[in-house]
């Protein structure tokens, strides 16, 4: 967007005059401390304006919005997936399928859809694929704002407050974001500054490739140390000695901070307007399965093996039924530490050996029967029938 | 005069045609000018195909109409969709390339310009742009680079995309070919640069047969760091 400023490129949508820019809300809004600055991401795309004129003949595609209605578009957006988001004792699991269809076909099948916002965020996403992208850009510069403005980072309810109010003036239109902040609130001390500016470099690694696990770690005192596992290339920085003063993790209620409590949380936003905050939350067409398999194994107690194993048997299980969800899942766990992420795992390995396992347990079956009736007609009084051998 | 069996109901006796009253059509802004683009990145070089059929309906308005347009020296995207919006869209992104080049004294790489389109596409996120975009070109290290769009902006990298009419038909052959995906125990070896002309040839014939908004010729875009060299193949013409 600078780079435009710095063009003087204007989008090419005539009649931007500058009352439309931004609807009356959002100027309100502006005396808050959400302070959007004019040159933000919005001035190239102001929300179309809902049609006060609706018996107006429609003109040839004339410059002012409010004579679109929204078209018919030939083709359809990306929809459809499976992402789940609990809380724990030991911090968060966030996971997610990989697959990005679109009405019947798969448009891709390793997409991307958990991105890390800074070290202690990061965000699910579902609904419209390009939507999701542009709007977690638009969240993680304005958060990195607020840390730059406010030398704190914003906790995970307040970034979903952040993202409702940003999504707000959309609503009616057709964009369609569900994203599901996943983080640990935490303390703040000077390093939260270094560490977002790794994120960039551990933002591309994982990119470049999916069988990356990236570590990102930070302790109350020393400086955030970073390393890429990664056959190509790593990364480490070196840290200060260790001396984590984040207490016992096992209660919620660890320290009060700036801000309020710390500890894991989960928010979801959609752009409906609809913030909701809880301890196991999933979106998508499969979060049914998935909230099934969530709601029989989740404790707060669960250990760090044991929630991973839960979050992967639920997108796998929805997965499995769902048919808009497939391919691979994704999984990250943070903790009061940063995220962590695991590497991407195929699910048809799974399906196979799932497979397998019920192939063996048939047969098991099979002769714990056979050994049954062979008893029982032992036991038994005739001998009509020969005995059967288990 | 050919009746169909549609015109009989179950039990044997013609259907009623029921007239609901008079129905409107709207105007559409778009249009959809059919045709496929392929992109493939290898090692050290990429290559952007596409076919040189225009159609509308049951028409071709052109024979020779290309879909694949040169950037940089480094890059060439492929637009397929609605003809009107691809010419469009190609000219503001050249504008944006010029303008770039000028106020920062080099040229642009294929990643940024997948990030530039990418926010070009999202300005219109209410009147999309009806093009599939594939980009192709060598990043900065000199490896091939495949970064495929949505019409609203939504792209990512790959190392191989087919866009287009066709696309659905050839995508699954590419994911076989070069993505090995599917084959067990096979040996995975790198994709030279004649392999994959040679596919990319051989996954539009079959394209242009079973797809009637593709055929007529195709252009193969081979982009090396030696440049960009062009070979025009014939493909069916019915």
């Amino acid at each position: 967007m600078a780079l435009q400023d710095v063009c003087g490129f204007l989008e090419t949508l005539d009649d931007i005059s500058p009352c439309t820019y931004l609807p009356n809300e959002m100027g309100y809004m502006r005396r808050t401390p959400f302070e959007f600055d004019r040159d933000s991401a919005f001035h190239f795309l102001p929300p179309p304006q809902q049609c006060s004129r609706k018996n107006r003949a429609p003109t040839l595609f004339s410059s002012t919005f409010s004579s679109l209605s929204p078209h018919q578009q030939p083709f359809q957006l990306s929809h459809g997936t499976t992402t789940l988001g609990f809380i724990f004792q030991d911090g968060v699991i966030a996971a997610a399928d990989t697959r990005a269809s679109c009405k019947g076909l798969i448009c891709c099948p390793i997409s991307q859809k958990i991105m890390p916002i800074h070290s202690h965020l990061v965000v699910n996403t579902s609904g419209s694929g390009a939507d999701c992208m542009l709007w977690e850009r638009i969240l993680t510069r304005e958060m990195r704002l607020y840390q730059l403005r406010h030398r704190k980072r914003l906790s995970v309810n307040g970034a979903a407050k952040l993202l409702s109010m940003m999504l707000h003036p959309f609503k009616g239109t057709n964009v369609c974001v569900a994203a599901t902040l996943c983080g640990w609130d935490g303390e703040e001390t000077q390093e939260t500054l270094q560490s977002c500016m790794e994120i960039a470099d551990v933002k591309k690694a994982v990119e470049q490739d999916s069988n990356v696990s990236a570590i990102s770690d930070e302790s109350a005192q020393g400086s955030v140390k970073m390393a890429s596992i990664n056959e190509q290339d790593e990364i480490s920085k070196d840290t200060q000695a260790l001396n984590p003063t984040v207490s016992d993790q096992n209660t919620k209620n660890v320290q009060s901070t700036f801000g309020g409590r710390s500890g894991p949380r989960v928010c979801y936003v959609c752009s409906d307007g609809l913030q909701l905050k809880g301890e196991i939350i999933s979106v998508g067409s499969g979060s049914p399965y998935a909230y099934a398999v969530l709601d029989d194994g989740w404790r707060w107690g669960m250990t760090v093996d044991e929630a991973v194993a839960l979050a992967r048997e639920a997108v796998f299980r929805a997965t499995h039924w769902d048919a808009y969800s497939g391919n691979n899942v994704d999984l990250f766990h943070i903790t009061a530490h940063g995220w962590r992420r695991r590497d991407r795992e195929d699910l048809k390995e799974e399906y196979y050996r799932e497979r397998e396992r019920e192939k063996k347990k048939i047969k098991e079956r099979e002769k714990e029967r056979q050994k049954r009736e062979g008893d029982e007609l032992v036991e038994g009084e005739g001998d009509i029938y020969s005995v059967h051998c288990g | 005069m050919m009746i169909s069996a549609r015109a009989y109901g179950d039990n044997g006796k013609m259907k009623e045609y029921h007239y609901t009253g008079p129905v409107e059509h709207k105007f559409s802004p778009y249009a959809f000018n059919g045709g496929t683009v392929l992109a493939v990145a290898g090692e050290d070089f990429a290559l952007v195909a596409s076919d040189t059929r225009l159609s509308e309906g049951y028409s071709i308005h052109s024979r020779d109409s290309p879909k694949c347009y040169k950037l940089t020296d480094t890059t060439v995207i492929g637009c397929s969709g609605f003809h009107g919006d691809c010419l469009t869209l190609t000219k503001i992104i050249e504008a944006r390339l010029k303008m770039y080049k000028h106020s920062n004294n080099k040229s642009m790489t294929s990643g940024a310009i997948a990030a530039m389109l990418s926010t070009i596409l999202y300005g219109k996120r209410f009147f999309p742009y009806y093009v599939y975009n594939i980009i192709g070109g060598l990043d900065e290290e000199g490896r091939g680079a495949v970064y495929s769009f949505d019409p609203v902006g939504s792209y990512q990298r790959d190392t191989y995309k087919a866009g287009g009419s066709a696309s659905a038909m050839l995508q699954p052959l590419l994911d076989n070919q070069i993505g090995f995906k599917n084959m067990e125990n096979v040996e995975q070896l790198p994709l030279t640069l004649e392999k994959a002309v040679q596919l990319v040839k051989d996954v539009f014939i079959s394209a242009a047969e079973r797809d009637v908004y593709t055929g007529d010729a195709l252009k193969i875009c081979i982009i090396t760091k030696e440049g960009i060299r062009e070979e025009i193949v014939p493909l069916r013409k019915d």
